[in-house]
């Protein structure tokens, strides 16, 4: 009893206790809340002194921040004043994911090599004092300072020591830089010309691909990867980048680009050489072009065209789309010989465009089962085409003649209707499903709904409506408003880019691309008194990288590896380029970003790399940057300079069928084998009747004129067994006996 | 259960005069006990001890429920089908409806082709008039879009009294209307103040899957499901939906057939849409298995579009949805054809012609499936039966409630009966019933129509051709209220802007992108402004003077 009233005692005197500390805490708190409004009304002072909306979530990220560090130490009573917390903000930020070290792992990689391969064999004396060198000490070893390559009519190889002097100066300065230097045996290997260029040897780096992070060092050589790890025995007259615990990803995939579109008899103001140089700026070290021919014009001269500009001017490698804008049988032809032939995998149909580039049901029906059959990836550009019509002549009818009459006639359900009825298309035809360009939250919605019905469909956020909103449409500028105007418009829910950069990192969106597709404001202006004539397209290709990172990584939404995946491994996948890009291994391309996430930039028209006057990101500062960027082995951006060589670019021949898209598809074809039931004969009386219209129709396959039986369109490979029997039969009189397809198996419904 | 008051000597009893006493009267809000009086058709009045004069037929309720009628929303009595008539004439077809507690059906007139709307319209008028048993009301289908057309729709609304259209989203090439035509058309609707209902299927898809299909060897009734997938249902009930917010027109989805169109159509109504999904008898009460049976008469029963879905679950899920209000009404889609119609598309499914039956046993079923299995209560059963469909095409109050004033179609309802549903008891013309063998619940004792009993413990007198045409008039409340309010809330104008007077790109090429405006009867004068207005290079833009206009749904 005197146990028990002693033990009720000391829990009702902890609980005073507990009650007491709640109080303190709660106090705290509250002085805390103070600070924190204080700390707000500073930050909106500062930071309003620039403009736009990015900054509120600068402001946001470091209150929160605060918070956390407060609350972790509320029950400590003093800590140290307000400042310190705020000091420690950058730090927190700048390590998402894990702030620690991870331990060194040599053999992270899928590809790595066997394990022990490269271990003691020799002590690589020039590797290891290159590392020591690196470290910390400004080094020593000669560079030269020009900036040839600069110019396009220079040596298409840049040499491998040039350095900009900026990076050397703050190299210094800072203990965390990326370093550029050459190995010490440079001078015994200087007859190896300019071979040498070609090796390179990043140092030091962490190493981030889609699934894992590791350390190691990379060391590449003739534009692919040869060895991941440490110590690695690597030849003389290696240049030597030194990461110094940097991120290296890989280089970004941009698969949405439209670099030097004709439109109209003009052209985007950013051709390939500009596009891709923005590129390369902004950590992109590949681009996808979308080809468009004109309606009734040949797919493969259209092809051949943008092959010739591509390779002529692209600085990076890339690859192509190709879009197909009307549909028949030399179509036909013509995409099954580009699948087998040129290097093309997807395909881009048009919902919307009335009357120019808009693809009807049936037509989607065909184009989806025929690249099912093939493939082929189908791409949408998911927008109702006639009920924007109809939307376009009531706001001109109106009056309403701006950019804004732009947003207005095409709201985001019209978007998100044909993103559903793509999604349904692509489900009755087993075709794979990318819908380009999803700029609203509805059209998301669908998406991520139909992923998880089952359906094999993907959702490409673009850089725009990943970073702003429509709400520029109403700007008073209406040169501003109008550079805005792309298709399908940017949300005028503020709230828009937030919700997709969610889905982005939950994964229900799988690819970023930018869309761009700049235009000078005196193009735009061709629609001046009537915005059905704006040309439409915004830029993005230079800010996608550091927009996705500032926008979901540094708010913590998704981590770096997610971050890898959404801006180039995904892409990869789908492309069936993967591993060859997309991901940091040996024998992939020596597409690297070193990547600064301390990094803070604020975009303007003023330093982009783009022709356009005006950026749609103007005046957002963005945290996180590429340091340095390595393409096909060269390194192209070293602390903000630009060595890019017009030109270089590859193309890259994607093949069809891709295991990302298709291994579900074939999966499923197998499966879902028809089967008729198998029935004695109808024998009773049969009614007359007329065939003429009217009633309760049902004929609508005998009726359609367009349609008349052309054989095997739709038959699979894997379904071709059962329905050859059936085909042979005609429909006969009366009472015959339907058969059951040889070992068909019947499946009713979709697997969704 | 009925027996006679008052003297003996009053020599015609006329059952004009009715008194119902000691119901439990049950309202869409709330049931209680009174005694019903009616005369000449109308429920006088409502209450105890109503003092009512002698010669009155008095039904004694004994504390059992009286309902108003049910109003099936949806049938096709007597419809022609490539030279055929369906099965179940309004005759018929009617007295079916009264035997299981309808007491006013909503016909579909199918317009043929050549013939105007008008004239289709009276057509049916006539046919109704002479052999409807019950009160009746008819939707008008509009099966092309012409010039005409439009001011016959105002006709049919203004002087006819019809205030509900319905286009197909199916059916390429015979009845389907393209998304630019229902969109001109929803705009059409709503301007007169009616409700647009959809049969949403996507027909482009359809076609190729049926051509898919037959190719495979596959013409049996199970080609029917096995072409018109769920998705493409749902495809379709969700680009009407969009539609119908871009137009600011009130939706109702006819024939709600599978899970997730009516996922749809709820997802819809959350963010606000003002549409309705009608389930129908076949799809609450059955489900698509049957297609795959080995007898060809019997799959072939089944055959209606949208088709029953072979999930076995989904008859549960949608009374599910309507007891919790997702779905609002419910009809029978009754369509019935003999055995030997059906038989023309025995080669071919797509010929077969489509309909089920489903009038007479409506009311039982969704009592059986949701008031007995704890779904909804009476009220709400009232609700889906009758009331709102009442109110969606504004027949409320005369319909669908029982009240003083109100039509007196009653029905004596018993929760207890039971009954086993079969094709040889059934009050059609059909040999197969698709309900056959399913044992409900529930079912009328007595029915009254227009103040008569029609209905008498188990036997029928309806009387041929003494139902009434109920004209509906436009701007239903229940309806139009909120499509008002948004009309006038959601206005466009154009930003006043300085005139941009920079460089202007030379364009060569004919207007390429989007330059294509359709031409409709709303659009004209839009296209036209913009053909006037040349490039010139200052040009004001103005906001509209004083127009005014809806963008988008409140979603």
């Amino acid at each position: 009893m005197e146990l028990l009233h002693q033990a009720h005692q000391r829990i009702r005197d902890l609980e005073d206790k507990t009650e007491i500390q709640r109080r303190q805490i709660k106090d705290l708190e509250e002085k805390v809340v103070c600070q924190l409004g204080d700390l707000v009304c500073d930050c909106s002072v500062i930071y309003f002194l620039d403009d736009c909306g990015t900054m509120c979530v600068a402001v946001a990220a470091r209150v929160i921040t605060s918070v956390t560090a407060v609350s972790g130490s509320t029950m400590a009573e003093r800590r140290g004043n307000w400042d310190k917390a705020e000091d420690d903000l950058p730090v927190y930020l700048a390590r998402p994911g894990t702030a620690d070290q991870v331990p060194r792992q040599k053999y992270g990689g899928l590809f790595c090599n066997v394990e022990g391969a490269f271990e003691s064999k020799t002590i690589d004396f020039d590797a290891l004092s290159v590392g020591q060198r690196g470290s910390r000490t400004p080094r020593t070893a000669r560079r030269e300072t020009g900036q040839e390559a600069r110019s396009p009519d220079s040596d298409r190889k840049i040499s491998p020591v040039e350095e900009s002097p900026a990076a050397s100066k703050q190299g210094g300065k800072h203990s965390p830089r990326v370093e550029f230097s050459t190995s010490g045996s440079k001078e015994v290997l200087q007859n190896l010309g300019d071979e040498k260029s070609e090796r390179l040897l990043v140092k030091g780096g962490r190493i981030v691909n889609d699934d894992q992070s590791f350390h190691a060092d990379i060391y590449m050589e003739d534009g692919v990867i040869k060895q991941i790890g440490d110590n690695l025995i690597v030849p003389g007259g290696v240049k030597t980048v030194e990461a110094n615990g940097k991120m290296v990803i890989p280089g970004g995939i941009d698969i949405h680009t439209h670099f030097q579109m004709p439109y109209r008899g003009t052209t985007t103001v950013d051709d390939f050489a500009q596009g891709s140089k923005a590129a390369l700026a902004g950590g992109t070290t590949m681009i996808v072009d979308h080809v468009i021919p004109d309606p009734g014009c040949s797919l493969m001269e259209a092809y051949d065209q943008w092959r010739q500009w591509a390779d002529e001017k692209s600085c990076c490698d890339y690859s192509l789309h190709v879009d197909i804008t009307h549909w028949n049988d030399s179509v036909k032809q013509e995409v099954e010989s580009l699948i087998k032939e040129k290097g093309v995998n997807s395909f881009q149909v048009y919902m919307a465009y009335k009357d120019y580039y808009q693809m009807s049901n049936s037509e989607l029906y065909d184009i989806f089962s025929f690249l099912a059959e093939r493939g082929g990836i189908a791409e949408v550009h998911a927008e109702n085409g006639e009920i924007i019509a109809e939307e376009q002549a009531r706001m001109l009818q109106m009056g309403i003649t701006g950019p804004e009459g732009h947003v207005l006639s095409r709201p985001e359900e019209l978007e998100a209707e044909a993103v559903f009825r793509a999604i349904t298309i692509a489900s009755q035809t087993n075709c794979p499903l990318y819908v380009t360009r999803v700029m609203s939250k509805s059209a998301a919605d669908i998406i991520s709904q139909a992923r998880k019905r089952g359906n094999v469909v993907f959702g490409e956020p673009i850089t725009a409506s990943l970073g702003t909103d429509g709400t520029h449409y109403w700007s008073k500028n209406w040169a501003k408003a109008a550079s805005f105007v792309t298709s399908p418009p940017l949300s005028p829910d503020p709230t828009t880019p937030d919700y997709l950069n969610t889905m982005l990192s939950s994964g229900d969106l799988s690819v970023t691309g930018s869309a761009h597709c700049t235009f000078s404001v005196a193009q735009k202006a061709i629609g001046k008194d009537d915005f059905t004539q704006i040309p439409e397209g915004v830029n993005g290709v230079e800010e996608r990288m550091s927009l996705i990172w500032d926008k979901a990584v540094t708010t913590g939404k998704m981590d770096e590896n997610m971050f890898v995946a959404v801006t180039s491994t995904n892409a990869a996948k789908i492309l069936n380029l993967y591993p060859r890009k997309g991901r940091i291994a040996v024998g992939s391309d020596a597409d690297l970003v070193i990547w600064d996430t301390d990094s803070i930039r604020t975009i303007t028209a003023k330093t982009h790399n783009s022709a356009a006057e005006y950026n749609i990101f103007e005046g957002m500062e963005l945290r996180g940057a590429p340091q340095a960027v390595i393409c096909q082995g060269k390194i192209v951006v070293e602390d903000g300079t630009l060595h890019v060589v017009s030109g270089v670019g590859r193309f890259i021949p994607c093949s069809a069928f891709p295991d990302f898209a298709y291994k579900r598809i074939k999966a499923r074809k197998q499966l879902a084998v028809l089967r008729a039931v198998p029935r004695g004969m109808y024998d009773g009386p049969v009614s007359e009747f007329s065939m003429s219209r009217g009633g309760t129709p049902s004929a609508s396959a005998r009726t359609s004129p367009t349609k008349q039986p052309s054989r095997n369109l739709h038959h699979s490979g894997f379904s071709l067994a059962g329905p050859t029997i059936p085909d042979d039969i005609p429909i006969r009189p009366a009472g015959r006996r339907i058969v059951v397809p040889p070992g068909g198996r019947s499946n009713i419904t979709s697997l969704s | 259960m009925s027996g006679y008051q008052g003297k003996k000597n009053i020599p015609r009893i006329t059952s004009d005069r009715l008194l119902v006493k000691g119901a439990k009267i049950v309202n869409d809000d709330q049931s209680f006990l009174a005694d019903i009086y009616m005369e000449d058709g109308v429920i006088k009045q409502i209450g105890d001890n109503l003092i009512v004069p002698g010669g009155v037929k008095i039904i004694e309720a004994h504390g059992r429920m009286v309902m108003p009628g049910g109003i099936d929303v949806h049938t096709r009595f007597q419809m022609p089908d490539r030279g055929m008539v369906s099965a179940d004439d309004f005759y018929q077809g009617t007295k079916a409806a009264l035997a299981g507690g309808t007491t006013m059906i909503i016909d579909h007139v199918v317009q043929e082709p050549g013939v105007s709307l008008v004239a289709a319209f009276k057509q049916w008028r006539e046919w109704a008039d002479s052999k409807s048993c019950c009160d009746y009301s008819l939707h008008v289908d509009i099966t092309s879009w012409n010039t005409g057309t439009q001011e016959e729709m105002e006709t049919l609304v203004k002087d006819h009294g019809v205030n509900s259209f319905l286009v197909y989203l199916a059916y390429k090439d015979v009845f389907q209307l393209s998304d630019s035509q229902i969109y001109e058309v929803l705009s059409v609707i709503r301007d007169l103040g009616a409700i647009a209902q959809v049969h949403a299927e996507n027909g482009d898809i359809i076609a190729e899957e049926q051509r898919r299909i037959l190719e495979l060897g596959i013409t049996g009734p199970e080609g029917h499901v096995l072409s018109r997938p769920e998705e493409v249902e749902a495809e379709a009930v969700n680009r009407a939906v969009t539609i119908a917010n871009q137009t600011n027109c009130p939706l109702y989805i006819t024939k709600v057939m599978s899970k997730s169109a009516a996922d749809v159509i709820a997802l819809a109504r959350k963010k606000g849409a003002v549409v309705y999904g009608e389930p129908i008898s076949a799809s609450l009460g059955t489900d698509g298995t049957h297609y795959w049976s080995k007898n060809w008469a019997k799959a072939a029963s089944y055959v209606t579009s949208p088709p029953l879905s072979p999930d076995p679950t989904t008859p549960d899920y949608l009374n599910s949805l309507l007891s919790c209000g997702d779905l609002q009404v419910t009809g029978s889609a009754h369509c019935t054809f003999q055995t030997s119609q059906r038989a023309i598309g025995k080669d071919d499914f797509t010929l077969i012609p489509e309909g089920t039956n489903g009038t007479e046993e409506r009311m039982s079923l969704i009592w059986d499936k949701c008031v007995v299995t704890g779904k909804m209560d009476e009220n709400q059963f009232v609700a889906v039966t009758s009331t709102n469909a009442a109110k969606i095409f504004n027949v409320f109050p005369r319909k669908g409630r029982i009240a003083v004033g109100s039509d007196a179609d009653l029905v004596l309802w018993d929760p207890d009966m039971t009954k086993i549903i079969s094709a040889k008891t059934h009050n059609l013309a059909v040999e197969y019933n698709i309900f056959e063998g399913i044992e409900v619940r529930g079912g009328p004792v007595v029915v009254i129509s227009q103040g008569k009993i029609v209905l008498e413990e188990g036997s029928l007198h309806p009387t041929e051709g003494c139902g009434r045409y109920i004209s509906r008039k436009p701007f239903s409340d229940h309806v139009y209220k909120r499509i008002k309010a948004r009309s006038r809330l959601t206005e466009l104008r154009g930003v006043p802007r300085g005139h941009y007077d920079g460089p202007v790109c030379e364009v060569t090429v004919t207007p390429k992108m989007m330059s294509t405006v359709s031409s409709s009867s709303f659009s004209l004068s839009g296209a036209q402004a913009d053909d006037n207005i040349p490039r010139r290079n200052t040009q004001r833009i103005v906001a509209p003077p004083g127009g005014r206009a809806n963008i988008t749904n409140l979603g």
